[in-house]
């Protein structure tokens, strides 16, 4: 007899094992990490002290590292999403941008609503942008199959220089390189507002956005029809349209469903932090980031969310590591490692070499199988 | 002389499977021996280790006389043993050239020199009578030039010894029986022959001695002459095999499948279905036989919507359902069990659970509320694995942990518990052993004696003549001929199947 | 326009075109050998950014650009084989592997910079290769190397085996061509090739390394390969043609267009190469699919 309670405890048992690879992929790295710290003559444990106090010390650091985490959930769970079908929405960078840009606009061009309804239009406006702007990928992929990720890059770039285009024209600030700002009634509620504690950090609702946008993509992915389909044209296209699942709708969808992710990451960091756009040198990060966080995270809601806070506690806690005389970019090769660790499938890789051997003595001994 | 070819206590495990156990093999010279098993039994690995693609985990091997160790195909070349695969190990957009020479190229200073190579692919297809056309992409030749090109690569490295995997696979009757005179000519020029069939009859036509293998272990090595099929396909199962299937009369209806002058183009747009008329009724097993690749991929493809049609109607119990997508086909009644269980008919990823329900996943029985209800998914997975006798622990485990059989009976259970009134079952038994065979063919029956029409399309003609109550022949995109079962002989189906007259021939 | 004849422009416009195809034919030429073995190599753009600091880094420890040229071969080598060894034993998806690189390699590069030259942004000017004519050591060779590469792939023995394991692995295995050593040696080629790549953008037409001096050259190199249909020479052509649509840049204030618009045309050009004009390109059968022997 299925019960309520057995399925819950099936859940939680799948999804710590699909953690339990990237944990100790993790735990390697910053073992690596320690060992590159140590070389340079400082002690590992200083550094990584620095980095918790840097990004959880006081109540204002706490709140700065959640102003970056929350993005860093969305583009995760917009790649992490991605992947179910089977693509590497690469162009979740481009989409950021995009969405950032789009909601400096509503949040402008809209005055004179109620604070609610004008913050709502706006993420939506930046969501929706990031997702048109994806779907041009998943367009290009299913009818034509261009591949996704030279497209996504390059809409990257093509959305590097149409934001700034349009910060420097249509919504520019004269003489500065940065947009207008946004209306009051369309910034995210600040936790300072309330709370002194978080006087001097520019933590926002966006937090709460975000982690209630990665349970709703669990539920999508895994508890409904689409989430079946989607996941299905990511394992097998040819058995998904045998199964009479429409394979180029997916992809589409897939890819839209991305990208309204990673383009309400952009909208939240213009509604919540900065309040306009900035001409742009460069990228902003977040969207690559993002790929390290949904590799780490092994592509699973709840590991995205985890992975999330380990690379903000990363990014947060390196000017502090700088401080105790340890070069913060050490977080930027840790990075690069725990990625190298996580891409190439080591653990996994090992771990079953390890099984096949069992299973081959096993054999081995017995004769004639069933 | 010592025997060309000894392999002794020959051992080799897999994960989970003892493919190899305590073998004993050896090869006269002069001979042609085939090695009899059914799928899975173990004989494509024996000779895979002597071709040196697989280590032996225990055993040693004696090429005449000498102890060798085959640790790479170039070691087994060098020692002239030669393969020829089961699935054609052919570059496609390479020449017949290229793929002779690849690996022994002959060679002008740092460049390829291909006039060369040219010449003596020539030279030796001459010497053997192997036609093959030396400049012909391998992408546009012939099945049948395929296989004399596969076969022309071993005897350019010199080999003595030609191990040939299933070569009868892709063959028409005819074609089957200019292999065996082939064979035997190339025995007459001093080569030894291994032959790997499941196939009984080429065993008595084309073979001097015949190993069988069953489970990894050697049961019998026996000289041809003093044995007869009813042994060998006892030896080869371990029990009395019925080599007939058991049917009554079909009872047959109204159509259910008609299919009108239907044209389908293939994927580089030439046609592969020029103009194909047919009926399939209620309660009637249609067979359609032919050799791969002359259109029936074609033909199901664009009845179940995986394809579209270029002209020409298919109708379903009375409804158009030309140029339809696969899920309106679905709806409209019709099961399939698509020839490749891997591509098509399962999503290995996903568990049992999520597999039982591809295809009816839309359907309101697994809903609750906005989403799905897993709860009555695996309840539905568990009805079927306890119907169909589905060896596995649970609903849970993913597909691709399943045996080949398995896999097959959790797609035939899915497919035929929907109730369809339309089946088209499409190598519905490759690759199973014959436990697994018998109880397909079981279902499939029972389905058309419940009053349900079904298209099988088979490569293997003893199933189709076992099952079919028509028998409809494809030849070239074209039905050539149907007969009634009772008046198909082998001969008749194998004529049509080469494309020649049935009446002429006679 | 006063005073500048046509002649003059179209030669401004051809020789900033030649320049700027260099480094992408260095790179799709590398790229040509990864993926004609069967492998993706996505990690151009990663490499390329090895390449130019390491050349920039070993110029400046030795004061000879020659030694430059080789650090970059070097480095690039080495990720080639790093990239080779994960994709081929870990037989991970090699995507992910590439850009696993691609983000390790500017982590690594910044890092490097701040501790060498103590700032992040730029390193100092070093010793470079001046040009000889109209153009530099980097343009002459990469021609040539065009020619050569054309006649490895479809001339010599090395080239057919090459292509064989990318269409085929499991033919060339039975034959005896050993599909793992190929494609170590042609994705570590790759890796040579796309560091030669970059160094020609940090020693060949400048002389120091800027931070995202790149600008995801490795990526439109790969779209070139891809445009030319995996040949060398049709590679070359589709490079000189994104080299055009970047060098229209050197006359851009002459242009009536927003100057963002002709950043983007490149982006623009690539995406309307791969999509619009070669579509659903048929690649090399078993690119991108790790080999496994003995499966069925």
């Amino acid at each position: 007899m299925e019960s309520r309670k057995n399925e819950l405890k099936d859940s939680i048992i799948n999804t710590l094992k699909e953690i339990a690879y990237p944990l100790i992929a993790i735990l390697i790295s910053f073992i690596a990490g320690g060992i590159l710290v140590y070389s340079f003559g400082k002690s590992p444990v200083v550094a990584y002290t620095a980095l918790i106090k840097g990004s959880f010390g006081d109540w204002n650091k706490f709140g700065e590292t959640l102003v970056t985490v929350t993005p860093l959930i969305l583009t995760g769970l917009s790649i992490a999403f991605g992947f179910k079908c089977n693509l590497f929405n690469i162009g979740a960078e481009g989409q950021f941008i995009m969405g950032a840009v789009a909601a400096a606009w509503a949040g402008w061009a809209f005055t004179g609503l109620p604070a609610i309804l004008h913050v709502t239009l706006t993420l939506l406006v930046g969501a929706a942008v990031g997702g048109l702007w994806a779907s041009i990928i998943g367009w290009l992929k299913a009818k034509i199959g261009s591949h996704e990720v030279i497209n996504g890059i390059m809409l990257n770039y093509i959305a590097l220089h149409m934001s700034n285009y349009i910060v420097m024209t249509l919504l520019n600030e004269p003489q500065k390189a940065y947009s207008v700002a946004i209306a009051d009634t369309a910034k995210l509620w600040r936790f300072s507002q309330a709370f002194s504690q978080f006087k001097h950090s520019r933590m926002n609702t966006g937090i709460i956005i975000a982690l209630v946008v990665a349970l709703a993509v669990y539920y999508l992915l895994n508890k409904t029809v689409r989430g079946y389909e989607i996941r299905a044209v990511g394992f097998n296209p040819d058995a998904a349209e045998y199964g009479g699942i429409n394979v180029k709708k997916n992809i589409i969808l897939a890819m839209l469903i991305s990208g309204l992710f990673a383009g309400l990451a952009g909208a939240i960091m213009t509604t919540g932090v900065q309040y306009r756009v900035n001409s742009l040198f460069g990228f902003t990060g977040y969207g690559l980031d993002g790929i390290s966080v949904a590799l780490v995270g092994n592509n699973h809601p709840i590991g995205v969310i985890l992975s999330a806070f380990l690379f903000g506690i990363l990014q947060k806690g390196g000017p502090q590591m700088q401080i105790q005389g340890i070069p913060k970019e050490v977080v930027g090769i840790i990075q690069g490692i725990i990625i190298l660790f996580v891409a190439s499938n080591l653990v996994r890789v090992i771990v079953e070499n390890i099984k096949q051997k069992k299973e081959l003595k096993k054999t081995a001994l017995k004769e004639g199988v069933e | 002389m010592p025997a060309v070819i000894e392999m002794k206590g020959i051992g080799k495990s897999f994960p989970g499977i003892r493919a190899n156990d305590n073998i004993n093999f050896t090869v006269e010279h002069g001979e042609i021996h085939v090695l009899l098993g059914e799928n899975g039994a173990g004989k494509s690995t024996l000779m895979n280790i002597l071709y040196g693609l697989y280590q032996p985990d225990e055993g040693e091997i004696y090429v005449k006389g000498k102890p060798v160790k085959i640790s790479n195909p170039n070691i087994a070349i060098s020692h002239g043993i030669g393969m020829v695969h089961q699935h054609f190990m052919l570059v496609q957009p390479f020449t017949v050239t290229e793929n002779i020479i690849l690996g022994n190229e002959p060679r002008k200073g740092t460049a390829l020199d291909l006039d060369k190579a040219k010449k003596d692919v020539e030279e030796i297809s001459k010497k053997y009578e192997l036609k093959v056309d030396s400049r012909a992409i391998v992408r546009d030749i012939s099945v049948g030039m395929q296989q004399r090109v596969e076969i022309l690569k071993t005897l350019y490295r010199g080999a003595e010894i030609l191990i040939l995997d299933e070569p009868t696979a892709v063959l028409t009757p005819q074609e089957i029986e200019e292999l065996g005179i082939i064979l035997k000519s190339l025995v007459k020029q001093g080569k030894s022959i291994i032959l790997i069939t499941h196939k009984l009859k080429e065993v008595m036509s084309m073979s001097d001695r015949v190993t069988i293998v069953r489970r990894g272990k050697v049961i019998d090595t026996l000289k041809t002459k003093d044995t007869n099929i009813d042994e060998l396909a006892e030896k080869m199962v371990g029990r009395k095999v019925s080599l007939t299937v058991e049917k009554k009369e079909a009872n047959v209806g109204n159509p259910i499948l008609e299919i009108k002058n239907l044209k389908v183009l293939d994927n580089r747009k030439l046609e592969a279905v020029k103009g194909v008329d047919l009926q399939v009724h209620c309660g009637e097993i249609l067979g359609i036989a032919g050799v791969d690749g002359n259109g029936q991929n074609e033909l199901v493809q664009a009845i179940t919507g995986l394809s579209k049609a270029k002209s020409g109607e298919i109708l379903v119990n009375g409804k158009d359902i030309t140029n339809m997508t696969s899920k309106e086909v679905i709806d409209s009644g019709v099961g399939h069990i698509p020839e490749d269980r891997h591509k098509r008919g399962l999503i290995l990823s996903y568990s049992l659970a999520e597999n039982a329900i591809l295809g009816s996943h839309n359907s309101k029985r697994f809903r609750k509320g906005m989403g799905l209800s897993y709860k009555k998914i695996r309840e539905y997975c568990r009805k079927l694995i306890k119907e169909y006798d589905i060896r596995t622990p649970s609903e849970k485990v993913l597909a691709k942990s399943l045996s080949g059989g398995n896999q097959q009976k959790l797609i035939v259970a899915r497919e035929i518990d929907r109730d369809p009134s339309l089946c088209i079952a499409s190598q519905p038994t490759r690759g199973l052993d014959v436990g697994a065979i018998e109880f397909v063919h079981k279902k499939l029956i029972q389905l058309r004696d419940e009053g349900k029409g079904v298209l099988l399309v088979s490569l293997e003609l003893d199933e189709v003549m076992d099952l079919s109550d028509r028998i409809a022949v494809m030849y070239d995109g074209k039905i050539v001929g149907i007969l009634d079962a009772k008046d198909a002989t082998e001969k008749r189906l194998g004529i049509m199947m080469a494309g020649g007259n049935v009446k002429n021939a006679e | 326009m006063e005073g500048v004849g046509i002649l003059t422009v179209l030669s401004i416009v051809i020789t900033a075109s030649i320049r700027s195809a260099t480094p992408l034919i260095f790179s799709s030429l590398g790229g040509c050998f990864s993926e004609r073995s069967g492998v993706f190599n996505i990690a151009l753009d990663g490499i390329m950014t090895i390449g130019a600091f390491s050349a920039v880094f070993f110029s400046f420890k030795t004061g000879s650009p020659w030694m430059g040229l080789f650090g970059a071969m070097l480095m690039g080598g080495l990720f080639g084989l790093l990239l080779a060894f994960l994709s081929i034993y870990f037989r991970a998806n090699q995507v992910i592997v590439g850009t696993a690189i691609n983000i390790l390699a500017v982590s690594l590069t910044t890092f490097l910079l701040v501790e060498i030259w103590g700032r992040p942004g730029q390193t100092d000017n070093v010793e470079y290769f001046k040009a000889w004519g109209p153009f530099n050591l980097f343009t002459y060779l990469a021609f040539s190397m065009v020619i050569v590469v054309y006649y490895v792939m479809y001339k010599t023995p090395f080239g057919l085996r090459i292509r064989s394991v990318g269409e085929h692995p499991r033919a060339a295995d039975t034959l005896g061509v050993n599909v793992y050593v190929i494609r170590y040696i042609c994705v570590t080629i790759s890796g040579i090739l796309a560091g030669i790549g970059g160094a020609s953008l940090s020693i060949g037409s400048l002389s120091l390394f800027r931070e995202g001096m790149i600008a995801g050259k490795g990526f439109i190199a790969l779209a070139a390969l891809i445009f030319g249909k995996w040949n060398p020479i049709g590679a070359m052509l589709a490079c000189l043609f994104f080299g055009f649509a970047d060098a229209l840049q050197t006359i851009a204030k002459d242009i009536p267009i927003p100057k963002e618009f002709l950043f983007a045309l490149p982006y623009i050009m690539t995406m309307l190469a791969v999509s619009g004009f070669v579509g659903r390109s048929v690649g090399p059968a078993a690119g991108g699919i790790p080999y496994e022997k003995g499966e069925k």
